[in-house]
């Protein structure tokens, strides 16, 4: 008994120096080897132009992308866009993560719901979502409705997806610890279930926006009059290629940042797995 | 006082696992089960913890029937199983939900000192070792003070030096307050070690097979020649018990055959 003791005594002032020592060089060194790519084309392209290699009109140097994209967020248009994309984006994540979520857990705690809605379901995922424009268009209209909608069916179906694989993959050993403690229903689901699941609900959520953001280019492209969808559409039309880039780069930044809300609101759920999922989170 | 009175299990699909059992533990008693792999052990210890309905008979616990998990009654799993979102402090603390904090607080502490652990209160489950992980989850079983201590092969999974260093654990615990001890084990040794009284099993349908008691002083020496006359007399048992028992008959029909 001594022996583990001393081993026991050892350990834990030993672990955390070397953690945080190590991270502090290994943490940067991946991101920035990724950008060194990207760096040297777009200086590249700067200079290529610069030197009349080309006349950048097609395909615009940084320095103009930048130009438009001050010039927009300057006169107020960005933010304009950019506010109605952002509302269209999160009312269609809402409704599609609280269906997803809800239709999720039952089918996956419940077989017998499951046989009866999941096959439905499937079937209806198999159809591009893309391809509901035309009737969610006539059913709804042209306006906010519609583009809800199909933002919503695109993040409904991994949530539903990922919800219900998670509940379904419960560890059985883990919820008979809950039993033997005497938990059932909101105590088995709040201090077991919930807790289990919320990892692989995180990464179902994320997917669920990433296709949010998907889908919102694609409701913007059927007709608005705002939104950094519109943005491109007008961009294409008034051939604006600055214009058109600087509404991607606007896509990838408040994307990325959506993205990173969801990761650092969860993560002090996660903390207890943070160590599995570190090298993943990198790349 | 616990008591099992004809406790019998068949499995939806048909096995029956389990025969008539009949058994009475008394207050601070340390019974062994032995027997070979899918003899029904588990079962018994299932049916007795109130997770799994026995199909006969019936499980008394104080007068009381057994038929949900119940507060008097813990149990300790072949793996740990711990929670991995909860601290080694939260997963010792898991049964005292609706105690007042500091209670909880205070009993956490004091039973993770007493598995030597308490430098590990704020660790997460997967930075523990096998062993480790294992006196967490007595810890936790024992927090409550349950009357009944169900543990299932607890150190099967552990080397030999953690599962002796364990089994001396178990008993200095297990001398605090004194619950009834169900151990199910394939380990004779441990049986030896740690039980008052050791009953053999057999399989196809499980039932109890013989009865040893190991009456030994306790702290037992595992290389005396006391222990070693128990151990061998349960090693025989364990022998006869997987013997079929129309063994004997079978061996004169061949001998005839010849
Ligand atoms: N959930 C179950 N459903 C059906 N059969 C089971 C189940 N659990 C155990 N059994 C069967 O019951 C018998 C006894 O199993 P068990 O109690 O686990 O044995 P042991 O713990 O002694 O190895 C075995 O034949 C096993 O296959
Ligand atoms: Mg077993």
């Amino acid at each position: 008994m001594s022996l583990v003791r001393m081993s026991a005594a050892i350990e834990p002032a030993a672990q955390p120096k070397q953690k945080a020592g190590k991270s502090v060089l290994t943490r940067w060194r991946g991101p920035a080897l990724g950008l060194i790519l990207p760096l040297i084309l777009a200086v590249g392209w700067e200079l290529a132009v610069r030197a009349g290699f080309s006349n950048g009109r097609l395909v615009p140097p940084p320095s103009v992308i930048y130009a438009t994209f001050s010039e927009l967020a300057r006169t107020g248009e960005l933010q304009r866009h950019a506010a109605a994309t952002l509302a269209r984006v999160l009312a269609g994540f809402g409704i599609g993560v609280i269906v997803g979520t809800l239709l999720g857990a039952i089918t996956g705690y419940s077989l017998l719901v499951r046989r009866f809605i999941d096959p439905s379901l499937q079937a209806l995922r198999a159809i591009p979502s893309i391809a509901w424009v035309p009737l969610f268009i006539l059913w709804l209209g042209i306006f906010e409705a519609s583009k809800v909608t199909l933002i919503a069916v695109g993040v409904f179906f991994p949530v539903y997806l990922g919800v219900m694989g998670a509940v379904m993959s419960v560890d059985r050993k883990i919820v008979e610890v809950g039993r033997a403690f005497r938990l059932s229903g909101v105590k088995m689901v709040r201090r077991i279930l919930l807790p289990a699941v919320l990892p692989a609900y995180v990464i179902a959520l994320r997917s669920g926006l990433g296709l949010g953001w998907m889908f919102v280019v694609a409701a913007e492209f059927m007709g608005a009059s705002e939104g950094l969808g519109f943005l491109l559409v007008d961009g294409q039309q008034l051939g604006k290629p600055a214009q058109i880039v600087a509404a991607i780069v606007a896509f990838a930044v408040i994307g990325k940042i959506t993205d990173w809300l969801i990761v650092g609101i969860t993560a002090p759920f996660l903390r207890w797995e943070d160590r599995f999922k570190s090298p993943a989170a990198e790349g | 006082m616990l008591t099992l009175e004809g406790v019998g299990k068949t499995y939806a699909n048909g096995v029956h696992a389990l025969d008539a059992v009949n058994l009475s533990v008394g207050p601070g008693e340390i019974v062994a089960i032995v027997g070979g792999s899918g003899c029904g052990k588990s079962t018994l210890l299932r049916a007795i913890s109130g997770l799994d309905t026995p199909s006969q008979g019936r499980v008394m616990l104080d007068g009381e029937k057994v038929t949900k998990p119940h507060e008097k009654i813990g149990i300790i799993f072949q793996e740990p199983r711990l929670l991995p979102w909860l601290t080694v402090a939260g997963n010792v603390g898991f049964g005292l939900e609706d105690r007042p904090k500091a209670e909880r607080d205070a009993r956490v502490v004091e039973a993770l000192t007493r598995v030597g652990l308490s430098e590990k209160a704020d660790m997460w489950p997967r930075e523990l070792s096998g062993g480790q992980a294992q006196r967490v989850a007595i810890a936790r079983a024992l927090v409550p003070r349950p009357e009944v201590l169900l543990l299932d092969e607890p150190f099967s999974a552990l080397d030999a030096f953690t599962r002796v260093d364990l089994q001396d654990h178990l008993l200095g615990l297990w001398a605090d307050t004194r619950p009834i001890l169900v151990l199910v084990t394939h380990d004779v040794d441990e049986a030896v070690v740690l039980a008052d009284r050791i009953m053999v099993m057999r399989p196809r349908p499980g039932r109890i097979f013989d009865e040893i008691a190991a009456d030994l002083p306790r702290p037992r020496e595992r290389q005396s020649s006391a222990f070693d006359r128990v151990r061998r007399h349960v090693m025989a048992a364990l022998d006869r018990s997987l013997k079929p028992v129309a063994k004997s008959d079978a061996n004169e029909a061949a001998a005839f055959w010849w």
